[in-house]
């Protein structure tokens, strides 16, 4: 092939996941369960629980406020708080921002029945697993998509590691049961919309937003859309997958047919994945706040997993090329995830702002709940965290990722792949805790330990997979054109 | 009438074979006047020893200009100049001035690249290009040798674009 015939590929490559890897990663598992346990057992006894000790501060004391508009609520019996003092400061503080948007929002009948249940340290503990498995679920998922889009458009340059996305796909049925099992587990505390005494005329916390939405938001039709995508998904994968490993085993030059037929695939792939995580990011993340919606939530949340699954894809290529493997993926390669990074980062910005500056500027009351939840609701609890995310996902991929240079170094590649993982990681956190743990969400050791949990799991999951294939599909009809990638 | 270039021009029918004969043509202290091909050969810019374009650079400073000029605007105009009470927002309300200076940027950094290529590469409305050889457009490649440049006799480069590959090669005298 001309100018580039030095250029050759090791076709038996292949990742091996010794007992040493495998140890470290479940080492990490362990730690992170016992932080996770050990942050439970503080919240239990009632460390960093306080209902937000500003709560008890003048400037949210408004007993006005809790009498006048939240009997019901005042009447409530205090469950959720150790002493008397956490539940009456708690009552403040919510009844002051279930005041605000709910009373705005145009129902003031049934304002009282929003926190009717406050959040324990038990709603922060689901909250915490439901975000992790919604990340990383999110990060395979998009792993996969990758795969379906270059397979689609008949992309060849990403040939040569196309092995590493696909490889995601093995922590679907992890992930998949992780967030079934989070949910039926801990609907009652994470999702307002399933308490079944909203939907009740009679009741006093009967809801007449919600009783609009019963058609789409009900148990039975969640569950089964929810079982449905993550089954379509995993399946395709596997089909995907083994169209894949039998090319291997029975394809040539010139043989096309198991290509051919892992595009068909892919493009059934995208559109399940296009219909699907649009209705996911309804349901698992934008039902938490049931009154509230966006129509642009789905992509939002999409642009979120994607750029985090383009960082977790060059983190893990860059990671076998520093030990030895895939010699033909270069700078290149490197050089469009970059792009990709960079691009979908700035997608990103682009929808958080869309929705953050349309909402901010027509300030209606029942669309601007979201976003005071977020910013001054709990004295201003999340605005730190909020604001700031905009750096990782943003400021920083922008000017940091914005020279050809930068793009084609593996260490820069690795510092921006891993501010985009914290950055959207975090962003996730501002979706899920405002709307669950409301004031008592933080950062302590059940975050951290949950999060080094579910990232070594998928560690595990994902290694497990890349090792059992060798690393370059030799018989892909692209795989020359990847080899050669050159930009 | 000003003096004749002469060029020694190479029909090649493939691109895997003009980039190797780039590469063996300058490494025997050949200079390449040009390069004509039907489609963008990948990785030929570096075999024909061309620097980066500084394209990037000049789009960065238009569209930092854009993004200066629309924001400095906007806070001159409503917050000191006519300032108006919309919504309750405050004067200087920066997010409503995003979309705007993020417009300005695009428009300013796309515009300005443009007129900047055209200008460098010496485009515009009625330019005059030198072709050496029209299939250039079709399927063939063409390498062209501007003949005074080089030390090399004529024979001997005629031979070297041979040797390397070329199917054809001609001798254009082009009176600029």
């Amino acid at each position: 092939m001309g100018a580039h015939s030095h250029k050759s590929v090791n076709l038996t490559d292949r990742y091996v996941f010794d007992g040493a890897g495998q140890r470290r990663v479940i080492i990490g598992m362990v730690v992170g369960l016992a932080m996770f346990a050990l942050g439970v057992i503080l919240m239990i006894s009632g460390v960093g629980m306080s209902h937000d000790d500003h709560g008890a501060s003048a400037g949210h004391g408004t007993e006005a406020h809790a009498t006048a508009g939240h009997d019901a609520h005042a009447a409530a019996p205090a469950d959720h708080g150790k002493s008397d003092a956490h539940a009456e400061a708690g009552h403040d503080a919510k009844a002051t921002a279930g005041h605000d948007a709910h009373a705005a929002a145009g129902h003031e009948a049934a304002a009282a029945h929003a926190d009717h249940h406050g959040p324990t340290w038990l709603t922060r503990v689901y909250a915490n697993l439901w975000l992790n498995s919604l990340f990383f679920f999110g990060i395979a998922l998009c792993g996969v998509f990758f795969v379906a889009i270059n397979y689609a458009a008949w992309a060849g340059w990403s040939a040569g590691f196309i092995r590493i996305p696909m490889a995601f796909g093995s922590y679907l049925p992890v992930g998949g049961a992780f967030i079934l099992a989070v949910f039926l587990l801990g609907h009652s505390e994470l999702f307002h919309w399933t308490d079944a005494s909203l939907y009740d005329k009679a009741s006093p916390n009967f809801d007449p937003i919600l009783y609009g939405k019963k058609a789409f938001l009900n148990l039975p039709f969640y569950l089964s859309r929810m079982v449905f995508f993550i089954g379509v998904w995993f399946l395709l994968w596997r089909m995907i997958r083994a169209l894949s490993v039998k090319e291997d085993a029975e394809g040539g030059p010139k043989v096309t047919k198991f290509y051919d037929k892992i595009i068909v695939l892919a493009a059934v792939f995208i559109i399940t994945f296009a219909v699907g995580t649009s209705m996911m990011a309804w349901d698992w993340t934008m039902s938490i706040d049931s009154h509230w919606y966006s129509t642009l939530f789905g992509w939002y949340h999409f642009a979120s997993w994607w750029v985090s699954a383009l960082s977790t894809i060059a983190l893990t290529v860059i990671y076998l090329k520093e030990k030895g493997h895939l010699q033909h993926v270069n700078e290149n390669h490197i050089h469009d995830l970059g792009k990709f990074m960079f691009g979908f980062s700035v997608f990103w910005t682009y929808l958080w702002f869309s929705q953050f500056m349309l909402i901010y500027y027509a300030n209606i009351p029942e669309e601007i709940a979201y976003f005071y939840n977020r910013i001054d609701a709990w004295d201003q609890h999340y605005r730190l965290g909020f604001f700031f995310m905009l750096v990782p996902n943003f400021l920083f991929p922008l000017l940091f990722l914005m020279t050809r240079a930068s793009k084609r170094s593996f260490l820069l590649i690795k510092i921006a792949a891993f501010a985009i993982l914290g950055g959207h990681y975090l962003d996730f956190y501002n979706m899920i805790m405002p709307g669950t743990a409301k004031d008592l969400g933080g950062f302590g050791f059940t975050e951290f330990g949950a999060l080094l949990f579910f990232a070594c799991l998928f560690i595990y999951v994902v290694s497990k997979s890349v090792a059992s294939l060798p690393l370059v599909p030799k018989n892909h009809p692209m795989l020359e054109e990847s080899i050669h990638h050159d930009i | 009438m000003s003096a004749a270039t002469n060029f020694l021009v190479g029909v090649y029918e493939d691109d895997d074979v003009i980039m190797q004969a780039c590469a063996d043509i300058r490494q025997q202290g050949v200079k390449i006047h040009e390069v004509y091909s039907p489609f963008p050969i990948h990785g030929i810019d570096p075999v024909l020893g061309y620097k980066r374009s500084r394209l990037n650079v000049a789009a960065f400073m238009f569209g930092i200009t854009g993004t200066i000029i629309a924001f400095s605007m906007q806070v001159i105009m409503m917050g000191y100049d006519w300032p108006m009470n919309i919504g309750g927002k405050p004067q200087v309300a920066v997010p409503s001035f995003v979309p705007v200076s993020f417009e300005m940027t695009i428009l300013m950094a796309s515009l300005g690249m443009v007129f900047t290529f055209l200008v460098v590469s010496g485009l515009g409305p009625g330019a005059r290009k030198l072709v050496l050889d029209p299939r250039f457009s079709d399927d063939k490649f063409i390498l062209a040798i501007d003949v005074d440049k080089n030390t090399l006799s004529m024979e001997d480069m005629a031979n070297l674009l041979k040797r390397t590959g070329a199917t054809e090669v001609s001798h254009k005298e082009v009176t600029a």
